[in-house]
């Protein structure tokens, strides 16, 4: 079998090189499950993004008389308990839950990029100190840390992006650990140690840059994470807090009604998830278009 | 003599997304029992798909057997059912691998993979089964010790898991060994021991073997009839004697030539020039037209065979006579 | 192999272990707005009391030591909000019901994944893969605390099959623990499929075929073992997950587990019951992964040299 394949000719013709992100670019654009995810994304950041000025309600305006109203033309998705518009605490859930998201996301870069970049071109004992760490560390529910950092040191949301992003960031430390490692070896990096440049800059200019393709595939694939982290926490009543409403609270207060308002439930579920949908396309999307060793047969 | 194996005209395509893969176009050849058959031929002739097609160990699709018959003490094995197909894999005939690293199930003990030919196809006990198992491994010169037995395929080194892999295949007693590459990822020692451990077992049973490789020297060692192949097809066939000093064929005589020599000094390494061809493009002419010295117009069809007496044939439109490269072939004719 | 293998890993584990208790204790001792903040002021009276029950007047290190020294004995403390309860109460009543649920739903991550990944590996691209593959999908991406209120609303509400709340009969163990074990059972059907579907590339499979075994006999004494392999390598992280979702799933679903009593003493700020808990189920995690190395260590001698 392998015999007679290994014969097989020229893969294909094409005029010319490609470039690694050219190619990675026309291949994600095939992937019409990535497309529908980038697209729903895209959209859905810019209504969140222009939301103060579209949005319907104010925020946190009340109508007490038209509570858990079903949807009508003048709500399209609803009231909640209090009157609320939900289409307008929907738009600004999602303001705060995509913030979250990203920010921690993040943080969770940063530092995993930074631990990982240090200890892949370290190597030998450092290394494997950092590495045991990470191992460490992984063992450990990262929920609970998060909890518990919520009960002591009170419900700030700075201090949740902070978290949240802390509970992401070992496995991007091991993949640009990776990357790191084998970049090392190549000429390029022997050439600028020879040259006298300082590994601090070898670090910066030459390793970090060429780990981005991981980093970025990798970075798409957490934000879905930590947006249901910070969803999670939000539905318990520890993530997020009231005036401020996310997604996670949306759909908290969407349970306690459901048997009455069943749209309160429904439509932050429905968001939520389809955000996750897209977000996970479109990252094995662009973890598929990245992969080097081409298309799938 | 009656040939065991007796396969003529096999034609086994691989229909993938890019075209029809045409791996094996016609190869003919008979197995006699107690004989070995070497079939030499570089990455992509069809030398392994041949043999593999013949008992239906790839995946099918995308392999498609589209022509030819295959007999095996009478029986057409490319018309067989999948349960006489199963019944003959393993007893009558057995195949060993290229990588032994990876071709033992490395979960599960030695001893359990060596029983299993017996357990399957005779009725035999456990007890027996062991037995019979622990004699195999001797014979291949493993000590068959509890230890042995009971060790995992990753405790031994690469020798010796070829070693197990003979003794799996020989505890039924099979009337033909297809070894496909058995030695390529071996070290040269230890390829020469596994290599007098075959003609020792094949002396001792009488079974037939089918020695696929691409490298001469193997051939040379053990082979009493060589086919020689290229692009899906077959280029010569003959005794080792003939083929190796009386070569016909300008691709045989090319290998030949560019086979290194201690006792000739030499400048310059001779090879064939280019690259195999795409077996996705291969025509009904000849597929070394590309690289032959000789190419003459009637190559644009594949030839018939051509005897050439005391059963050495071969597949050219070229008479055989002389050398086409520029400097003369390197095995000097016995005359 | 086996105790030099366990050994091993505990040598990793202990040390670890201390070093989050010794977390837990300073965390406890110097808490903001926890009972020995000194910025609080408390009457006199309690102080007293606090002082008398939590050795506060002692050295810092006596107060580790008899703390290490309660842990030692399972003793985690009186519960900082409820004066007369102990965490050790508190966790006796509420573990079992948690532990009940979570076998379930791992039995039903495991049941419906193996089955459902397996048909899968056994006829790729038809019906039989794509499906259930396509389920898979929603079951990762979709949270607990979303299918869970989903299930409610189809099953409990609209049809009426199930109840939705409470932990009496039997019934209502089945949406719960269905909630809790559907993203795993999803996960596990993908890793099942996908370690079958590898093993059936590997060349010890074509040996097995070439010794003229048939296709279920391949399957069941050749790619089993090394195909549920990385079911195995999930347990750990699975059962941690189960442990986390719970968390939800008995908020949900209004169980009297010890997840939701968590959930509630992290609302109340109830310190040492937090902490306690947090304890018990770090414990918990460190002792399953164990368990799951050793299992996958038995079955892939290959590890067993590390």
């Amino acid at each position: 079998m392998t015999d007679a394949m290994a014969a097989g000719g020229p893969v294909e013709e094409r005029e010319g090189g490609v470039s690694l992100w050219a190619d990675a670019w026309y291949r994600l654009q095939k992937n019409r499950l990535a497309v529908f995810g980038a697209v729903f994304l895209a959209v859905e950041i810019v209504l969140c993004l222009v939301t103060p000025w579209i949005a319907p309600y104010e925020f946190d305006a009340q109508s007490l008389e038209l509570t858990l109203a079903p949807p009508s033309a003048g709500h399209w998705l609803g009231t909640d308990n209090l009157g609320r518009d939900l289409l307008t605490r929907l738009l600004y859930g999602g303001r705060i839950s995509l913030t979250v998201g990203l920010l921690a996301s993040l943080v969770s870069v940063a530092v995993g990029v930074l631990y990982g970049a240090i200890a892949g071109f370290a190597g030998g004992k450092l290394d494997n100190a950092m590495m045991r760490f990470v191992d460490v560390l992984y063992a450990v529910p990262f929920v609970f840390l998060v909890i518990i950092l919520m009960v002591y040191f009170g419900k700030n949301i700075y201090l949740l992006f902070v978290a949240l992003g802390l509970t992401q960031w070992l496995t991007m430390a091991r993949i640009v650990r990776g990357q790191v490692m084998s970049l090392r070896r190549k000429e390029f990096v022997e050439a600028a140690i020879s040259m006298g440049v300082r590994p601090w800059r070898i670090v910066t200019r030459h390793l970090i840059p060429n780990s981005l393709g991981p980093v970025i595939v990798y970075l798409t694939l957490t934000i879905p994470s930590v947006v249901l982290e910070e969803a999670f926490l939000s539905f318990l009543g520890l993530g997020v807090q009231a005036p401020m409403a996310s997604w996670g609270t949306l759909i908290s207060s969407g349970v306690e009604v459901m048997e009455v308002a069943p749209t309160a439930l429904i439509a932050p579920a429905a968001l939520l998830s389809l955000t996750l949908f897209s977000l996970n396309f479109l990252g094995d999307g662009l973890r598929d278009a990245l992969d080097p060793k081409g298309a799938k047969d | 003599m009656e040939p065991i194996l007796d396969v003529r005209d096999l034609k086994a395509h691989f229909f993938t997304r890019r075209g029809v893969v045409k791996a094996v176009n016609g190869m003919s050849f008979r197995l006699h029992a107690g004989e070995t058959l070497g079939i030499v031929g570089e990455s992509g002739s069809g030398k392994s798909v041949s043999q593999m097609s013949l008992l239906r160990l790839l995946p099918s699709p995308p392999l498609k057997i589209v022509g030819g018959e295959a007999f095996f003490r009478g029986k057409d094995l490319l018309r067989a059912s999948d349960a006489e197909l199963r019944a003959i894999r393993g007893d009558r005939i057995s195949v060993i691998f290229q990588e032994p690293m990876t071709s033992l199930n490395p979960y599960l003990r030695i001893g359990a993979q060596v029983v299993e030919p017996l357990l399957v196809h005779r009725k035999m006990t456990r007890a027996e089964a062991w037995h019979e198992a622990e004699a195999a491994l001797d014979r291949v010169g493993i000590p068959a010790t509890r230890n042995a037995l009971d060790a995992y395929p990753h405790e031994f080194s690469g020798g010796m898991r070829q070693r197990v892999m003979i003794a799996m295949a020989l505890t039924t007693r099979p009337e033909v060994l297809i070894a496909d590459e058995p030695t390529t990822a071996l070290d040269v020692t230890v390829q020469a021991q596994i290599l007098a451990l075959l003609k020792d077992i094949q002396r001792e049973t009488g079974m037939a073997i089918v020695l696929i490789t691409h490298d001469l020297g193997v051939v040379a060692g053990l082979a009493d009839r060589v086919l020689v192949m290229y692009g899906g097809r077959v280029f010569e066939e003959g005794s080792a004697e003939q083929v190796f000093y009386a070569s016909r064929h300008p691709y045989t005589m090319g290998l030949l030539r560019s086979t290194p020599r201690l006792d000739v000094d030499t400048e310059v390494l001779p090879s064939i020039a280019g690259v195999p061809p795409d077996l996705a493009r291969v025509g009904e002419g000849c597929p070394f037209f590309e690289r032959c010295p000789v190419r003459l117009p009637q190559c644009s069809l594949f030839p018939a065979a051509r005897e050439f007496g005391s059963g050495h044939v071969g597949y050219c439109h070229w008479k055989g006579e002389g050398s086409p490269w520029e400097v003369p072939a390197r095995f000097v004719s016995k005359g | 192999m086996g105790l030099a293998y366990i050994l091993r890993r505990l040598a990793v584990m202990v040390p670890v272990f201390l070093i989050v208790v010794t977390v837990v204790f300073f965390m406890i001792r110097f808490a903001p707005g926890g009972p020995f903040d000194s910025e609080k002021q408390v009457p006199p009276q309690i102080l007293e009391n606090l002082n008398r029950r939590y050795h506060l007047d002692e050295p810092l290190a006596m107060q580790y030591l008899r703390y290490l020294g309660d842990l030692a004995r399972g003793d985690l403390g009186p519960s900082f909000k409820h004066a007369n309860r102990t965490v050790n109460e508190i966790i006796a009543e509420s573990l079992p019901v948690s532990v009940e649920l979570g076998l379930i739903a791992l039995v039903w991550a495991l049941l419906i994944g193996i089955t459902a990944g397996g048909l899968a590996a056994l006829r790729p691209n038809t019906a039989w893969d794509y499906v259930p593959m396509t389920i898979s999908v929603l079951g990762i991406c979709l949270p607990t605390f979303v299918i869970g209120p989903l299930l409610v609303l189809v099953f409990g509400l609209w049809l009426q099959w199930l109840p939705v709340a409470g932990w009496n009969a039997w019934q209502d163990r089945v949406l719960p623990s269905l909630t809790l074990g559907f993203a795993y059972a999803a996960y596990i059907s993908r890793l099942t499929r996908g370690g079958l579907m590898e093993i059936r590339t590997q060349d010890f499979i074509r040996t097995a075929r070439a010794k003229g075994l048939s296709e279920s006999q391949v399957l069941l004494r050749h790619s089993l073992r090394g195909g549920l392999l990385p079911v195995v390598s999930y347990l750990g992280p699975a059962l941690a997950g189960i442990i986390t979702g719970a968390l939800v799933t008995e908020t949900i679903f209004n169980i009297p587990g010890l997840g939701r009593f968590f959930i509630q003493s992290a609302l109340n700020r109830d310190y040492t019951v937090v902490m306690g808990t947090a304890l018990l189920y770090f414990t918990l995690i460190f002792v399953c992964n164990l368990l799951v190395d050793v299992v996958y260590a038995l079955l892939d001698p290959r590890v067993r040299y590390d």
